[in-house]
Order: structure tokens, then sequence, then C-alpha cells
């Protein structure tokens, strides 16, 4: 590339194109209380649905009563199964190919589970409503246990016992689900076989919730004058809502508008259809009212959409020297319920299999089988692409647990196996092709930055200061270098209940050079209508200020499959730039029209055509967009819109290199970060200062998983975290101040080189919080013990290692 | 349930209700007044997305019952923006990126506003110990601390300026 004139630097500044950090225009909304939430919709009659819900994990319904809960003042209606049966919604299919009950039929699996829905002229009444119906339970055998259910005579799911297939092969007991494999097993065993070393763990990554702090709701509204029904919802991907809807209730889909309007956090917990949606939708057929459904938070950490759950049983090989030589990898994945895990269909496991991470391991295999239990379904990518924090976790553990068994540097042991610069595109033993990375430069540059060998000569000091007694306080340094697997995805192989993860962009420029753009994917704090306007300028020339971006109403945008496992920079910024290139080919010929040369003659300057040669003859984009609409141009359409749809030729692979140094006391298990340094590389970066943003969140996050969040259950099914009193969510009190860096390898195949960051942070922060709290105590024997480390763990560490003796 | 008659207060505007003796304030505000800046994260005290200033102290009013706060005067997030544009408060949030999907924000903001009356000179420890009943699950809170001190210095450079 040519150096920019000092002129055209100035008019590049005025763009606030990519790599700027504009400030976010969505702000000016959301700091006056002017953001319009699902609950913030009020409409006229509007009525309020409310669940009575399954105090029991595993039940039998005898019998529903809805008498005493009519005469409640204000209530309308009482759905159950038996009302949705005639319209076949009282099951609905889940993402995962099986399906899921909407209102119990005949039986309850969780607690928590839908069992009748109230409908009421507030939510006061609904409530009241809801304690009055009288459900007649026989409380069956509970089992909370994966590897439990999979002995067990007790059957979880009737509707299917017979059934010796599923929607991803054969199942082999009544409680199992699928079993799926990647790789070559018998070059796996054999590889482990003759290896020098080899280490063997069970890494479990227990099963947590996204918790955004609006919950999920909708408000469904069916005109029967029009006969359109318009829903508004917490909907992470509204197209494929209204296709679902459209294909579940039988009105046509042009009949069905989808709104997602503003959304107060997703991270996964909003891509699910959720029974109260649907429930939400009939009762306002049945009553021809607005119906709204809020969850509560207790509803929300209780039954829709928890994450993890893996039980990952590991075998590493390698030389004597550290070579890895081989992975092997069981996972006993605990769906729950009804499998309705959010993945691509055709991955029962997302892509757990990036399980080799950042490694060259030439010999690798993978199996993991999934199993009914009673728990809440769900299974949601939680600030993660498809199990791929569940893949970073197990691999860098892993490398942790062979680093002890060779004796061995964790920094030097991760160094020795990078893939190297000159391997890109790799091919990954278990058929990923990893587009570009350069690892060994952003190592180097995180342990300089933290002084990798000064923190553990502080450490070894430590140990000696420990054991004379003269502190109880270990250190613990947390490395992880870990490789997402983001941007589905190539709709060859990536859908969701069948629509291929493409995205999209339409352009509309105005006459007088400001423009509209509309997205299919929707921004759920992520910065979109700032950052998506920043492509464009870059691409057209047109002031970001200028430009409009909007998303979320299927009757306006372009079919797009949403935001979620980082899609929307590598799939739907794609499509942004390639129809922001369509605007510039169309406006290069106006301009070379108006400037009366050929096409070829005129080059593209920043913001404007200008002569080739002659810089000072141009046409900015401003006139040219004027002339699209009032001159008439010999062999071109009147008017400047483009509309681009981008199935990827892959996925993007962004890494980075994190470490977390923490002090844990021996004697009280308590845990303080003095210090968490956080590289990510997520190719080419539009907006650093929102990157960043999305790392401090998303390490947060991940803070919260390794420390202390979990969704607990007692042998009963009794959801012991369901409030957030007891589910961990770290308050500005608990969290550091982290430390960002970066470098820059572009993705080769993305059309600005873009990866996606939102959900590095949690793919790469829990396994660094959780090395930290493993290496403390490396030195007296720790190998393994699971998270979320919160300070009864950590103390039982200690215990266990005989340290308060 | 025979109703109460209520009067409030809310950002220098007189409501008058007649309302349940269990209605919560939140709802008062947000169902009945339309004020929606106040948002409702868990209904138990935890999140303070709901929080709003009541008679001069920080409350979440998803714990309050409109009926307590008969005669009180409130303010909610809606009650910041001045003629003259964004209060100090908002426009640092926005400056230094203090939020992300937005959810939490009329909370912390209102909270941060508390905060500073009380004290307008806060170390950093203290920001992160006044704002810890509110939640956030978007930022990390690294940039609402930073938001809140600069909206600090900026408050206390004007008053300085003023005297
Ligand atoms: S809604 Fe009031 S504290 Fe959460
Ligand atoms: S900005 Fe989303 S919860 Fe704070």
């Amino acid at each position: 590339m040519k150096d920019l004139t000092e002129d055209q630097i100035e008019r590049a500044a005025k763009l606030k194109g990519m790599g700027t950090s504009r400030k976010r225009v969505e702000d000016v909304r959301f700091t006056q209380g002017k953001g319009n939430y699902v609950d913030d919709i009020k409409l006229d009659g509007m009525l309020f649905g409310d669940f009575v819900r399954s105090p029991y994990a595993h039940a039998r319904v005898k019998s529903i009563n809805i008498e005493e809960a009519m005469k409640v003042p204000g209530v309308v209606a009482v759905l159950t199964a038996k009302d949705l049966e005639p319209l076949s919604l009282h099951w609905m299919p889940t993402l995962a190919g099986d399906k899921q009950m909407v209102l119990a039929d005949g039986k309850v699996l969780f607690q928590g589970q839908e069992v009748a829905f109230v409908v009421a002229s507030d939510r006061y009444a609904a409530a009241d409503a809801v304690e009055l119906v009288e459900v007649d339970y026989e409380e069956l055998p509970v089992i909370v246990n994966p590897f439990e259910a999979l002995k067990s005579d007790v059957v979880l799911r009737e509707d299917i016992k017979d059934e010796t297939s599923g929607a991803h092969g054969p199942r082999n007991h009544h409680n199992h689900i699928f079993t799926w494999t990647e790789g070559n097993e018998a070059a796996t065993e054999q590889a482990i076989d003759s290896a020098e070393v080899v280490a063997e763990e069970m890494v479990y990554y227990h099963r947590t919730h996204p918790c955004p702090l609006e919950t999920c709701g909708t408000v469904a509204s069916m005109d029967k004058v029009t006969g359109k029904l318009t829903v508004w919802g917490t909907f992470q991907a509204p197209h494929v809502v209204r296709t679902v809807a459209s294909l579940l209730s039988g009105i046509e889909e042009h009949n069905i508008r989808v709104i997602s309007p503003d959304i107060g956090g997703g991270f996964g917990n909003k891509v699910g259809v959720y029974p109260g949606y649907i429930c939400a939708i009939v009762a306002s057929i049945v009553t021809g009212k607005p119906v709204k459904w809020i969850e509560d938070r207790m509803d929300n950490l209780m039954a829709t959409a928890f994450a993890r759950d893996y039980w990952m049983k590991g075998r590493i090989s390698a030389t004597k020297d550290g070579k890895i030589t081989g992975l092997h990898c069981h996972v006993t994945a605990d769906h729950g319920a009804f499998d309705a895990c959010a993945d691509p269909t055709k991955f029962p496991a997302g892509f757990f299999h990036i399980c080799t991470g950042s490694y060259d391991i030439p010999a690798a295999f993978v199996k993991v089988d999934g199993v009914y239990t009673n728990k809440a379904p769900g299974g949601v990518a939680y600030r993660c692409s498809f199990r791929v924090t569940e893949a970073a976790y197990f691999i860098e553990r892993m490398i942790e647990v062979l680093a002890i068994e060779l004796n061995m540097d964790a920094a030097e042991l991760r160094r020795i196996n990078f893939i190297r610069a000159d391997q890109f595109p790799y091919q990954s033993a278990l058929g990923w092709e990893y587009d570009s990375g350069d690892y060994h430069t952003a190592w180097d540059k995180a342990l300089k930055a933290v002084d990798y060998e000064g923190l553990r000569k502080e450490q070894a000091q430590r140990i000696e200061d420990f054991k004379a007694g003269k502190t109880r306080k270990l250190l613990g340094i947390g490395l992880t270098h870990f490789t997402e697997i983001v941007g589905a995805g190539p709709v060859k192989n990536c859908d969701i209940l069948g629509m291929g993860m493409f995205d999209s962009c339409e352009i509309r420029i105005h006459p007088t050079g400001s423009a509209i753009a509309r997205l299919g994917t929707i921004s759920q704090g992520q910065a979109h209508a700032t950052t998506f306007a920043q492509i464009l300028a870059t691409e057209t020339g047109i002031p970001a200020d200028s430009i409009t971006i909007e998303e979320g109403d299927t009757d306006t945008a372009p079919y797009g499959l949403g935001t979620y496992g980082s899609r929307s920079t590598p799939v739907a910024g794609a499509a942004t730039a390639l129809a922001g290139r369509k605007i510039r080919a169309k406006a290069q010929m106006i301009a070379a029209y108006l400037l009366e040369v050929h096409d070829d003659d005129v080059e593209w300057d920043v913001d404007r055509f200008s002569v080739k040669g002659a810089p000072e003859r141009f046409k900015t984009m401003k006139e040219i967009a004027y002339a699209a609409y009032n001159q008439a141009i010999p062999g071109l359409e009147p008017g400047l819109e483009a509309v681009s749809y981008y199935d990827p030729p892959n996925m993007t692979y962004p890494f980075g290199a994190y470490i977390c140094v923490m002090e844990v006391d021996v004697d009280t298990g308590q845990w303080d970060i003095r210090q968490f340094y956080a590289l990510d590389d997520c190719g080419t970066r539009i907006n650093p200062m929102v990157i960043d943003g999305q790392v401090h969140g998303g390490v947060t996050e991940a803070l919260a998983i390794a420390m202390g969040q979990e969704i607990a259950y007692d042998d009963m099914g009794n959801v012991k975290t369901g409030t957030l009193m007891d589910f961990f969510l770290p308050t500005a009190w608990e969290v550091p101040n982290y430390t960002t860096d970066h470098t820059v390898t572009p993705s080769p195949h993305h059309p600005i080189g873009a990866k996606g960051v939102g959900e590095s942070p949690n793919v790469g922060g829990v396994p660094a919080f959780s090395n930290a709290v493993h290496d403390a105590f490396r030195a007296f024997g720790l190998r393994q013990s699971h998270m979320p480390h919160d300070h009864w763990r950590i103390w039982k560490i200690a215990s266990d290692l005989g340290l308060h003796a | 349930m025979s109703k109460m008659h209520i009067k409030l207060t809310v950002n220098g505007q007189e409501h008058e209700m007649l309302a349940e003796p269990r209605e919560l304030l939140i709802h008062t505000l947000r169902e009945r007044l339309n004020i929606t800046g106040p948002h409702i994260g868990c209904e138990t005290s935890h999140c303070g997305a709901c929080t709003v200033d009541l008679n001069g102290k920080s409350v979440k009013a998803c714990t309050v019952f409109a009926a307590q706060a008969n005669g009180a005067e409130i303010k909610t997030i809606e009650g910041f923006a001045g003629p003259d544009g964004l209060h100090v408060l908002q426009d640092k949030f926005r400056e230094h990126h203090g939020l992300q999907c937005g959810f939490c924000t009329p909370g912390m903001i209102t909270r941060a506003y508390r905060l500073l009356q009380e004290n307008p000179n806060p170390t950093e420890e203290e920001v992160r110990f006044g704002m810890a009943g509110n939640l956030c699950r978007c930022t990390g809170y690294q940039n609402i601390v930073k938001s809140i001190m600069a909206a600090a210095a900026e408050m206390n450079t004007a008053k300085e300026a003023a005297e």
C-alpha cells in the first residue's frame, strides 16, 4: 500500500472507520434510560403470562386442576398440555434434533419444568393464580449423575424408550442420546501405547449458566384482522425464530414479524427457543390479545439454557523431552432432560474437536457420549463458540498435567509444541484447517510482559517461606494459550434447523450521501451499530456518523442466522465489507461517467474516486450518491444500493495468551488476583475500545465460572443455586483491573482479515484462572481439582494436601 | 385487596394513584408511570438494575413497596440529562465505554450519582466498594470504575471553578 498523504490521513480520520476507537452511538440512548428492552414494550389490552413449574425433578403428573386459579380476578386462561395438543404444540423440536415438552405431558423431568401457563390481566393476578393451580404429582426416582444414568433401569424419556437411534445415530441405552467421534482412534491408541510418557486425567467442566442481566422474555401479538403475528423477544437469532414459528404454527412466514428489540446481554442464553415463547404466541392467538411473558431470575437459572457439564477423560502422550505425540478424549456429556443443545446440526458436540488447541499433535481422537439426566435442558454456548470453552479448558489442563508428569516448566512445554507460524494453514488431526496464527510471537510477548522468569523466582521463594512458616499464602501463575474456532460457518457443513449459517448485509445510500445498512445479526451489547458502520465507512468513504445500522426486525432486515458463537464479525462483518465493495464498484462507474473518463482511469481515494495521475479531478462519494439518483447514466440503473449474503469459506481461528497471577490463602481458601494479562489476536481490529471492553467482560465471566459460579443440584434434583444469592456473579469489588494487549495476524480468507473476539476472553480466561489455582499447589502435589474453585474448595485442596497440619 | 392512596414525586413531577399495598415501587414506576429506565434483573435486591434515588438514598425499587415510598422524592435515570445535554456521569460512561448492553446502566449511573454526593472524592477502592450492589454482566467493571472516577474529577473541577 502506498503511504497516505497528509490530506488523505485527515480525510480518513473524519470517516471514523476501521481501527479507530469510535465512541458508541448506542450510548446516548442507553445512558438516559431510553433503551427499548422487551419488558419495556406495552401494548393496548396486553395480558401477562406466568408458569406453574414443577417442584420435582422427576414425577408423574397425575392431574391438573385449574378451577381455583380461574376464579382469580383478572385471570383469562390457564393452558396445559391438553390445550396445546390439538395444535401439536405440547412438544416442540429442539435445536439438537430432539423434542422437548412445552408443557408437562404426563410427567416432569427436571425441577422448574413448565407445567401450566397462566394468562392474566397483570403480573400480580398471574402470580396469584399460579399459586392456585393444583397439580397432583407422583414422585419418581431421580438421576442427576450421567454415569449413573447410563447404568440405571429408570427410564427418563419414556416417549423414546424403544428408539434405538436418535438424531445423531445409534443409542445404546434408554438414557443415552448419541455417540459422536472424530479422529483416528487406532493411530491415537498406538501413539499413546508406544509413548515414553503418558498423563491421564478426568477433567470436569461443571454446569453453569450464562445469566445475562436481562432474563428471557417475549411479547406476542396476533392481529386477528390482518392475520399478522408480531413477536418481540430476547432472540439472538430473530430470523430463525420466524422460520421456526412459521413451521410450527402453520402461519405463512410473511405473516410473521419477529423483532429483537434491545437485548440486555445474551451470552448464549437467548439462542434457544423456550416454552415461554410458544405459550405466549398460543395465548395471543387464543385470546386475540397481546401476551407478555418475562422470566424471573429463578425461572431463568432453573429452566433456560445451562452451559457446559462435560466430564472429559483425557490421555495425552509425549516423548520424554516433551514433544506431544497423541491425545485421546472421552466426554460424558450431561444434556439434561431434553437434548436442546444449541449446536450446528451436524455437530452434536459442537466444535469440541478443536481440543488439540494451539499444539501440533500428530494423532488425536475424541468420543462424546450424550446422556439424559433429570436436569434442565440447554447446553448453550455461554460466551463460547459451541463447546470451544470446554475444549480449551480440557487441553490447557492436560498440558499442565503433562508438565507435572514430565517435571517440566509448563510455559516451555507449550512453546515446544505450538504449531509454528510457517505451518499455517494448518490441518489438525481432528479435521480443522486453522487459517492463520503466530503463537510463538504472542507467547514470548506475553511471558516478557509479566516477567515470567521473575514470577517463577518469586514463587520459588514463596514456597520456601511457606515451608519455613513465614507465610500462609501461596502464589499461582496460571498460563493459557488458547485457539478458538468461530464464525460458523460454511453452509456446506454448518446449519441450524436446516438453515445454512451464512449472514447478510443490505445497504442503501441516500441521495445526500448518508446511508442505512441492515444486517441479519443482532447486538446484545457488542456495539454493532457502532462497529459495522466503521467497516462501511472504510469501504465506502461515507463517514460512520452518517450511517445508521439496523438489525433485529425480520420485516426489514435481510435473512441471517444471528449473533452467537462470535460469528457477527467473521460472517456478517464480511457481508458488510462485500456489500460496501459492491457500492464502491457502482460508484466507480458513476464517477467515471461524471469525470468523462473510462472506468479504469479512476481510482479509489479514501472517500472519493479521482482520475489516475490527476488527483485534483475527483468526485466524492457524496457527489456520486447524488448523481446516482438525479442523473440518467447510460447503461446504469438509478439508485445506489447493494446486498451481500456471505457464506464463509472457512471458520476463523482467533487465539491468545493469558496469564493470571493469583495469591491463595491456604487457611481460608480466599484468593486474590494480583495481575491478569490478556493478549488477544483477533486479526484485523475494527474498534480497539470495543475489543478491550469485550475482553474485560469476557474475562470477568471467566473469573465467575472458574472461581465460584455453578448450577448445582442435590441428589433429589433440587437446584441449589437458583437465585443470585447462591449463583456467583462477581461485583466490582471482586474483580481486578486487567491488562490487555494484542498481536495482529489477519485471517487470510476474510475480506477485512477480522476474526471475532467476543468469546475469546471466556475461552482463555477460565483455564488461566483454574491453572493459577492448580499452579499454586503444584509444588505440594496437586494434579487436578474440579472447578469452581470457591473458597471452600480451595481450602479443601489445602486440607487434602495436608497443608493445615 | 383494598387500595391505598399514594403520592410520589418522580423527577420533579407529582403523581397520585391508588395501588394495592403489595405493589412494588419498580412496577409502579415501570408499568403505571412508564418510567422504564430502571430495569428488573432479579427482584431479590441483588443486581441493582432497579436502583433509584429515594429521598436522597440509593434504593432497590424491586424491594420497596410503592406504599412505603408514599410522599417521597424519587429520581430515576430519566431525571439526569438536562437542557444542556447529558449529565456528566452519562457523558463519562459514554466516553470511557462504561456500558455494553446498557441494561445495568440506569441503575449504575443512579447509584454512582448518590455515591459521589456522599463521597465526592472517592478512591478507586471506594468506588468499587460503593458500587458493589450493582451487577454488570458485560463490562467487567473496569470501565465503569474509570467512568465514575472521571466524572468525580470533572464534577470537582466544575465545583472549584464555581467557588
Ligand atoms: S431487580 Fe432490584 S436488585 Fe435486581
Ligand atoms: S452493560 Fe450489560 S449488564 Fe452492564
